[in-house]
């Protein structure tokens, strides 16, 4: 017992000395549907050529974490480069039934259910292992979500700069200025991931977040 | 006594409990001993008011706790949670005497709903209120 704390504790000191500089965990945080994977893909295939997951109007479509590599992004003379982790949504809740209500059968369903239910837990053990994070939300939803103030607190104690998106803002119901005020000690940044629109501004704000990281 | 207990949650079957939790209640308590009072309330269909709030890392082990009781529970569909906090404008003094406070004692100037999503449709929280939407039985 004795001695296998001593190895994890040696094991996390050493892996810290020689830890590759610039190695930045870059993570995309947010509840369930909130356009995280959406975003991922938009700046996958902006700087990649790639899609990075598939996205769907179900909840939980991405119910692993999911990664990319060595992303580089390379704007006006910067270049920044990281790995994207994109993680499944967060929630309290999950009720099977509100999968059948896009056709799935009930085992199909259940299945989703569980599998949502690991995914969650998963994302919440990731946040130790983050450099930076993404909080992607929806701007046509309520931002005072308890989730979405879970999870910022969760990033706050751990010391890891965060960047909040609002996504969805070509959507005639986003509100960008209720985040802002939900969120007033954080940079909030307005985007549709799906049009592109706000995605200059959110590369500069992306760049000033991984600086921050490092 | 455990007999009069079942007797008694069987004359309550199919009401709205709601339970009101004093921060000392907890105060004393590590992370899991809390999460696990909390969810065996919730677990008794009981709409928790806990007197303050929960730390962010023991939100974060809260929503994990529930996480594998909804893959394992059959039935259980998880919480709906909402805090509504005393946050206001401080000067820096106050702000500074309330982050002392806050380690001493913990954070008591909030209020903290819980309760199981088949009872709670829905918490709405906006900066100064929480609406609650309960399910029809």
């Amino acid at each position: 017992m004795v001695m296998k704390i001593i190895t994890n504790f040696a094991r996390r000191i050493f892996s810290g000395m020689f830890k590759k500089k610039g190695e930045v965990k870059l993570g995309f945080y947010g509840p369930p549907n909130a356009g995280k994977t959406s975003l991922a893909n938009r700046i996958c295939q902006d700087f990649l050529g790639e899609d990075l997951g598939e996205v769907s109007k179900m909840p939980h479509e991405t119910r692993h974490v999911q990664f990319k590599e060595k992303v580089l992004i390379e704007k006006d003379g910067k270049k920044i480069e990281f790995k994207l982790i994109d993680t499944p949504g967060i929630a309290t809740k999950i009720d099977f039934e509100d999968f059948m209500k896009f056709g799935m059968n009930r085992k199909k369903a259940q299945e989703r259910a569980k599998e949502a239910t690991h995914g969650i837990i998963e994302s919440i053990k990731w946040l130790d292992d983050m450099n930076a994070v993404i909080i992607v939300l929806d701007a046509t939803a309520n931002p005072y979500s308890q989730v979405n103030i879970t999870i910022i607190g969760n990033l706050v104690a751990r010391k890891i700069p965060v960047l909040i998106v609002g996504n969805k803002i070509d959507l005639r119901k986003a509100d960008i200025k209720k985040i802002e005020t939900a969120f007033p000690d954080y940079d909030v940044i307005g985007l549709s991931a799906r049009t592109g629109k706000g995605m200059d501004e959110f590369y500069e704000s992306l760049f000033k977040l991984v600086k921050r990281a490092k | 006594m455990v007999k009069k207990k079942g007797v008694e949650e069987r004359k309550y079957r199919g009401e709205l409990m709601i339970h009101f939790m004093p921060y000392s209640e907890i105060a004393r308590d590590d992370a899991l001993t809390r999460i696990k009072k909390i969810m065996g309330l919730v677990l008794q269909n009981k709409i928790i008011i806990l007197q303050g709030r929960l730390k962010s890392e023991e939100e974060a082990r809260l929503i994990e706790h529930t996480m594998t009781l909804v893959g394992n529970l059959p039935g259980f569909q998880g919480v709906e949670i909402a805090v509504l906090s005393g946050e206001t404008e401080r000067s820096m003094f106050e702000n500074v005497r309330r982050n002392i406070a806050k380690i001493l004692i913990g954070e008591q100037d909030a209020v903290t709903i819980i309760g199981p999503a088949s009872v709670v449709k829905e918490m709405k929280r906006n900066p100064k209120k929480i609406e609650l939407l309960l399910k029809r039985r």
